[in-house]
């Protein structure tokens, strides 16, 4: 058995070590919404936070994220940054066929938990990883700075 | 591939079904669809349906559910098609709902007979049809509160979901009307509102499926888990065609949580409690395959073969005047060969379906394009009628064309995997599968020379196209395919838009195993890269300016003129300052009739090209939502950037050598130029918006190449060249 902790809750899965936690997240937990697009740390679809850094849940065995803390898409909004991202992604009506949406968010709330006001440099660097076939970079962009202002603002 | 013409009955047991259930208004009816493409005209037709035909739930709580009868892969059909519906409908946008349609004839797209996404012609084949629903929805909900009330219908209206008597000053919300008007007979004949008067269409609407796509609630097929479910991958044969000769699966059956390992027509299927130890187990299968003839299939050999064929007559697609004649009058002429990959449409979701196969009745659920198709081959596969299999539709992570497969590949294994294991499966496609799971965009080779008068402009032009045909051995071939002809290996060449007085258009259409399927703009992803990269080199051999070179040659009043200067003034053409080695290029271009100019600004870092920023004019008609039009200009802009920069499917030994995104590179963050959408003002019925931004933008860089540093560039992808 491999404790986990994610999204604030315990809990235990009875599950090979070496599995990645993508996996056990969505056919043991059925936690959907961290997405499969490669399986090899290419495209960011499967991102999640390990300890507030962001990482790729399709290389990372479960093992790893054993006594640590698991952050996904759908314990996001309980932050009040991860609340602000999405509410900027929102605003600006980022997403399109939205399937690797989860993991951009989840790649532009750890960038922002770093660099709460990051440059274009910093955003297309953090970014660059995870892949958007439907095109919304631009978009995505935009949210981030807005998401940025807005965290800003609330000083 | 037969139902296209069977009724559904228990379709009509859902609709009471859900009637009764909500008490509410179930409403929607049948219209054939004028025009659309070619082929829209020739398919098979499904008999009217009449009533019923359930696009509006109204509810007694006043929420309204529209049922949308596309594919939400993400070109904004959840919202740009309900926009149509509450325009008529005067319903409170707020309330809103969207549910994916099951599988019916009412459901079938009004110009293919059959329910389908594709071919960007959601907008332009629901526009009438989804109006007229909303409207006859509007008109019993006015009629049912004007017989509560006992005053004519004519003094009553509707405004943001109630009905409004008011000389009495009474009103009723639609969802306190909606049993009343459900009891009533629908209209013969609604008036639709003039175009000055609309509310909700033209103006920027946000999309309805944001909030579950910002959550991870979203659905899409690879999220479905069904009691009781495997997960099943399958090892495929490494070359087309292959079939498995004998195999060995002891070190597979070993690992922990496999449940059993299958052969499938296509190949061996792991079955196991989840994606990992299917895997897992699948890595140590071992498989001797009959490779058969798809093994002597090498990408250098088959370029060499089509180049040569290129230099041979083919079938005539088009021919006005005489060529012969037309390049002996030439003052100058020019040669050249152009060819493009094979490309995978490589969605971000790997293709995947869940079957829930029962003694008589069979459940599917995937993200497809095509579920009339579907349905029939599902039902075929496991010796069913189409209206005992059912099938839902979840959210698409993108299609491009993969998931509306005409011999409907993934549905059919699924079944068979499903009648193989005897449990619910899902069968899910891995990166690798997908990308080397053929249905590609064909690989294209064409020759063309062209030649110019003295004055500069064109006098001759033969084209030479050879390319597989996507529909070949498929059902559409019949109806696609004429006089030898298919229609989309020569849309965009045949159809150029220039005055040539000398023009002919020849078409090959080899075969090999490659299986081949459309890709975003379809037809028109290569020909607008030959033929307006062509133009560009016929205006600089007449020492002209490009654009002013089109517009010299393009009729006068042609749609395409209006994007070309739109774009041109917004590029700030032969005007802006540019920084220093920088250079503009422009390319122009019709598909799903729709016209769309863009200019691209590039520059050469280290040898690679930079695009920095597009700017794009569209003609698309009338506008339902400008935010949506600029989405899908953007994104078609991008994936044919991906294309032309960096993308292609080879073989060797008839093994595809790219497997995952390491080696089929989509266009990322760092390298997204900035895109500014310009949408010409129109009062012509809306056209294609999903697709008309991707055939323009290879050609347009190319051509901005061509006068940075001289050279042209006539092969994509443009990241195999050595520029300096």
């Amino acid at each position: 058995m491999i404790s986990l902790n994610i999204n604030g809750k315990d809990t235990k899965v009875d599950v090979d070590p070496s599995t990645p936690l993508l996996w056990v997240l969505r056919d043991h937990l059925q936690m959907t919404g961290t997405k499969y697009g490669c399986g090899i740390a290419q495209c960011g679809a499967c991102t999640v936070h390990l300890d507030g850094r962001a990482i790729r849940s399709c290389v990372t065995p479960v093992s790893v994220a054993s006594g640590k803390q698991v952050t996904t898409i759908e314990g996001l909004a309980e932050t009040t940054l991860g609340k602000s991202v999405q509410a900027a992604w929102q605003e600006v009506d980022v997403p399109q066929c939205g399937y690797c949406q989860s993991g951009q968010i989840m790649a532009a709330t750890a960038l922002l938990k770093e660099h709460p006001h990051p440059s274009e440099a910093q955003i297309s660097t953090a970014m660059d990883g995870i892949l958007c076939r439907c095109g919304t970079y631009n978009r995505i962009r935009s949210a981030i700075q807005k998401a940025a202002e807005v965290k800003g603002d609330a000083k | 591939m037969n139902d296209m013409t069977v009724q559904n009955t228990s379709r009509r047991d859902f609709l009471k079904g859900s009637a009764g259930l909500l008490g509410g208004l179930v409403i929607g009816f049948y219209l054939p669809m004028r025009g659309g493409r070619a082929y829209a005209a020739d398919a098979p037709r499904a008999k009217p349906v009449y009533p019923p035909n359930a696009f509006i739930r109204i509810a007694p709580d006043d929420s309204i559910t529209i049922v949308v009868n596309k594919s939400e892969m993400g070109q904004g059909v959840y919202t740009s098609l309900p926009m149509l519906i509450a325009e008529e409908l005067e319903a409170d946008w707020s309330r809103i709902r969207v549910e994916s349609a099951p599988v019916a004839s009412v459901y079938n797209h009004t110009g293919f007979g059959m329910q389908m996404t594709g071919g960007s012609s959601s907008i332009p084949s629901s526009w009438e049809q989804m109006r007229r629903v909303g409207a006859s929805a509007r008109v019993l909900l006015v009629r049912a509160a004007a017989q509560q009330w006992g005053v004519p219908e004519s003094e009553c209206h509707a405004l943001n979901s109630e009905v409004i008597h008011a000389k009495s000053r009474r009103k009723s919300s639609y969802g306190q009307l909606a049993e009343a008007a459900a009891k009533l007979p629908l209209p013969d004949n609604v008036e639709l509102k003039l175009p000055k008067d609309f509310k909700i269409i033209g103006k920027p609407v946000k999309r309805l499926d944001t909030p579950e796509k910002i959550n991870g609630s979203a659905q899409f097929g690879l999220d479905v888990y069904i009691p009781g479910m495997l997960t099943v991958l399958i090892a495929r044969s490494p070359v087309f065609g292959g079939k498995v000769k004998s195999f060995d699966a002891t070190g597979a059956r070993r690992v922990a949580g496999v449940q059993g390992v299958y052969q499938v027509p296509t190949g061996i299927a792991v079955a196991a409690s989840g994606f990992w130890p299917a895997k897992t187990a699948r890595d140590l299968l071992v498989i001797e395959w009959d490779e058969g003839p798809g093994a002597a299939l090498s990408t250098p050999q088959m370029r060499a073969e089509f180049l040569e064929m290129a230099r041979t007559p083919g079938t005539v697609a088009r021919k006005d005047g005489d060529t012969e004649k037309g390049f002996k009058e030439a003052d100058k002429s020019i040669r050249a060969q152009y060819e493009v990959p094979y490309l995978a449409h490589a969605a971000m979701e790997p293709l995947n379906v869940v079957v829930d196969l029962k003694p008589n009745h069979c459940t599917i659920w995937t993200g497809t394009q095509a579920q009339t198709m579907d349905r029939a081959a599902a039902a075929q596969t496991a010796m069913l009628n189409p209206d005992q299999v059912e099938i839902h539709t979840t959210f698409l992570g993108g299609g491009f064309g993969r998931r509306a497969n005409p011999r409907s590949d993934f549905v059919i294994e699924a079944v068979q995997v499903a009648m193989a294991v005897g449990l619910p499966v899902k069968v899910v496609w891995t990166r690798e599968d997908d990308m080397r799971g053929g249905n590609y965009r064909p690989m294209w080779s064409d020759y063309i020379e062209a030649g110019i008068a003295k004055n500069g402009k064109p006098v001759a032009w033969k084209h030479t196209i050879v390319g597989q045909s996507i529909v070949a051995d498929t059902s559409f071939e019949a109806f696609m395919v004429k006089n030898g002809i298919d229609a989309t290996s020569v849309e965009g060449a045949a159809t150029l838009p220039y005055t040539i007085p000398n023009l002919q258009v020849d078409l090959h259409s080899p075969k090999n195993a490659v299986p081949v399927q459309w890709w975003r703009s379809v037809g028109h992803s290569h020909t607008a890269f030959v033929v307006e990269t062509m133009v560009d080199e016929l205006a600089h051999l007449a020492g002209k300016d490009p654009i002013a070179y089109r517009l010299g040659i393009l009729p006068a009043n042609s749609r395409y003129r209006g994007v070309l200067q739109l774009a041109a003034n917004k590029a700030g053409w032969g005007k802006k300052k540019l920084p220093a080695g920088h250079a503009l290029g422009v390319a122009v271009h019709e598909s799903f009739n729709s016209y769309v100019a863009e200019i691209a600004e590039v520059s050469l870092q280290d040898g690679k090209i930079s695009v920095h920023r597009v700017v794009a004019a569209v003609d698309c008609g009338m506008v339902v939502n400008p935010d949506g039009v600029e989405q899908q200009i953007e994104s078609a802009i991008v994936y044919g950037l991906s294309a032309a920069l960096h993308d292609a499917i080879t073989l060797e030994k008839g093994r595809v050598m790219q497997s995952n995104f390491h080696d089929y590179a989509p266009l990322r963050f760092s390298e997204m130029p900035q895109i500014e959408v310009h949408i010409v003002k129109s009062s012509e019925s809306p056209t294609g918006i999903g697709e008309p931004g991707t055939p323009p933008i290879a050609p347009a860089v190319a051509n901005a190449i061509f006068t940075l540093i001289g050279k042209r560039l006539r092969r994509m992808p443009f990241d195999q060249e050595t520029l300096a």
